[in-house]
């Protein structure tokens, strides 16, 4: 996968990679959800071009905090940058406002998200499915959005199914055909809840083999994932959640192998 | 003791396979039990028989048959008077009337449901009461009482202003019949619309609207190319029904004097007092509208049911699959 294909340039493309700011900054982000509080003050920061996996138990948060990085879910407290941008809201004073709708959006295209359960449009091709939102969001003509959208099929190793409708694609198939569809908006940065969770396990490999390819041309990623062996191999870093904190954040090799923190511990013995 | 009670063991069930321990002292080797073993393709599979499906076939058949010879043989159906006023100029101009009113009042049902549903899904509270407020009362009243209702405006408000300077309207001229029935049935159709509409819109899992939002398309974006595309599969067999529905119910505008069909067959027998004649006039062009509108439907549902694994077979399909069901050939039966 070639990084021009896939990456749009950056307002702070000039200056050098030392000197850019983070990719992704939160600060203190809290969440709550009626009186059950799911995030208690998250701080992370994601470099350019670095793949943070997120890992731990269901319902520690960790799925809620990559949904607040594109504004899915609101924030009770805290501030997340992407790409020096404050997501989602606009301080004035001591206060901060959200964004309308028409700004929300126009963030969100720089930013692309793959689900768990894909979420393609079903009453669309494949094709269909890549241009809307470079279509739409972005008003790009058409012959220029359709000829990156089979590049990039092509590369997912989909060349053949661009008029296809999703449900005659595997569930394998059709995720590869989500991250592509993300990828299509040139996003500076890509999300992934738990992309391979609902995956027949014999079609885990495929997924996760694009994902491998797109980590080396370079994209930031941040990758909620029980596969753990794909967060060794492929992370840069790894952050552990639990109960709405991020209790032990570090490399990728380290935090799996030999873990600090005891819940840390507790948790990899469970799930190998 | 637990609360679970085991099947006693070593007693097989009824029909349990005679697993281990040899059945009798008969079953030698040379000789192949009846069902248990040999080569399975030299059995013949023999479907479910259905004897009941002649019974009731045959029994439908006599009261079909009955009822038939009672109609054609009693002279007071005066099917010659049926026939004669079938193409009659004032149905045929009464039949035009009810299909502009079921036209326009679907029309108007629709793009106002469109809105209430729109509407009532709202995150504004207010908008989403001032919906559910107008649903309730137009759900809540006869379309009768409202058909009367708006035709007896002039009693309400002699002179319409709408509220701006300079304009009085006379509300007796201003509100025909027409007018009336178009109100009465158009603004009751929405409030049931909106709530299909609605039923479709929230029938669409959750994760296509965040889809579409991630990749930074907005709200009426998201509505238009995402949301109601896949909800028109919903939306569609309740409308077809509705619409149908709404056919038969404009029949009610007769009581305003609006000259539809129902009400041509009346001026007509209370002429001439052909009374039955005339309403079976009217009531073979109700069937021959609804039953085109019927077909119209079912090939409208397939057209949206686009990108889904359940796309229904048309008549002639379903027909040569009834057909191929029953030939004994097809079924790898052998005929007896």
């Amino acid at each position: 996968m070639k990084k021009p294909d896939t990456v749009r340039p950056g307002a702070a493309a000039h200056l050098p990679a030392d000197r850019q700011p983070p990719m992704v900054r939160a600060e203190n982000v809290r969440k709550r959800f009626g009186p059950l509080e799911v995030l208690k003050g998250v701080d992370l920061e994601v470099r350019r071009g670095e793949v943070v996996c997120l890992i731990g138990p269901s319902g520690s948060g960790k799925s809620t905090f990559l949904r607040c990085i594109n504004h899915l879910e609101t924030l009770d407290g805290g501030r997340i940058w992407v790409g020096g941008q404050v997501v989602g809201y606009q301080r004035r004073g001591s206060k901060l406002h959200e964004l309308g709708d028409r700004e929300i959006c126009r963030q969100r295209t720089e930013i692309g998200m793959v689900f768990q359960h894909f979420n393609l449009f079903p009453h669309m091709t494949v094709l269909q499915n890549l241009i809307e939102a470079p279509l739409r969001a972005l008003k790009e003509p058409k012959a220029e959005a359709t000829e990156r959208a089979l590049a990039l099929l092509e590369q997912v190793g989909l060349g053949d199914k661009a008029s296809a409708y999703p449900r005659h694609l595997s569930g394998g198939q059709q995720q590869r055909v989500a991250i592509a569809r993300a990828l299509c908006m040139r996003p500076k940065l890509m999300l992934f809840d738990e992309p391979t969770s609902a995956l027949d396990p014999e079609l885990v490999g495929d997924v996760l083999t694009v994902m491998r390819d797109l980590a080396a041309s370079g994209m930031t990623m941040i990758v909620v994932t029980h596969e753990m062996g794909f967060a060794r191999d492929i992370a840069d870093r790894v952050v552990f959640f639990e109960a709405g904190q991020a209790v032990e954040v570090g490399p990728a090799k380290q935090v799996i192998t030999e873990p600090r923190h005891a819940r840390t511990k507790a948790f990899l013995a469970a799930v190998r | 003791m637990t609360g679970f009670t085991a099947r006693p063991e070593g007693r097989p069930a009824h029909d349990a396979e005679p697993s281990g321990t040899p059945r009798g002292t008969g079953g030698t080797a040379g000789r192949p039990g009846p069902a248990d073993s040999g080569p399975a393709d030299e059995l013949t599979v023999v479907p479910k028989r259905h004897p009941g499906r002649w019974v009731t076939a045959i029994a439908l058949l006599i009261v079909a048959a009955a009822t038939l010879h009672s109609v054609f043989t009693n002279p007071r159906f005066g099917w010659d008077v049926v026939n004669t006023y079938l193409r009659d100029v004032s149905i045929g101009r009464g039949l035009l009337v009810t299909l502009e009113l079921t036209a326009v009042c679907m029309a108007i049902g629709i793009v106002l449901g469109v809105v209430l549903a729109v509407m009532r899904l709202s995150a504004n509270p207010v908008v989403r009461s001032a919906a559910f407020l107008y649903v309730s009362f137009f759900r809540g009243t006869p379309v009768l009482v409202q058909l009367l209702f708006w035709y007896n405006l002039a009693a309400l408000y002699p002179q319409l202003t709408f509220g701006l300077p300079g304009v009085s309207l006379d509300a007796n001229r201003l509100i025909t019949p027409m007018l009336a029935a178009l109100l009465g049935l158009g603004l009751n159709e929405a409030a049931y619309m909106s709530e299909i509409v609605r039923a479709g819109v929230q029938s669409v899992d959750h994760g296509q609207g965040e889809a579409a939002g991630a990749l930074g398309l907005t709200k009426m974006q998201t509505m238009r190319r995402v949301i109601l595309p896949q909800a028109m599969r919903v939306i569609i067999p309740p409308t077809g029904n509705e619409t149908i529905g709404m056919l038969k119910t404009t029949a009610l505008v007769s009581v305003l004097a609006v000259p539809d069909l129902l009400y041509s067959a009346q001026i007509l027998y209370a002429r001439n007092f052909q009374t039955i004649p005339l309403l079976i006039v009217a009531s073979i062009w109700y069937l021959t509208v609804t039953t085109v509108l019927t077909i119209g439907q079912f090939y409208v549902e397939r057209r949206f049911s686009r990108g889904n694994r359940t796309v229904a077979p048309t008549p002639l399909q379903q027909f040569r699959q009834l057909l191929r069901t029953h030939t004994p050939s097809a079924t790898g039966r052998t005929p007896e």
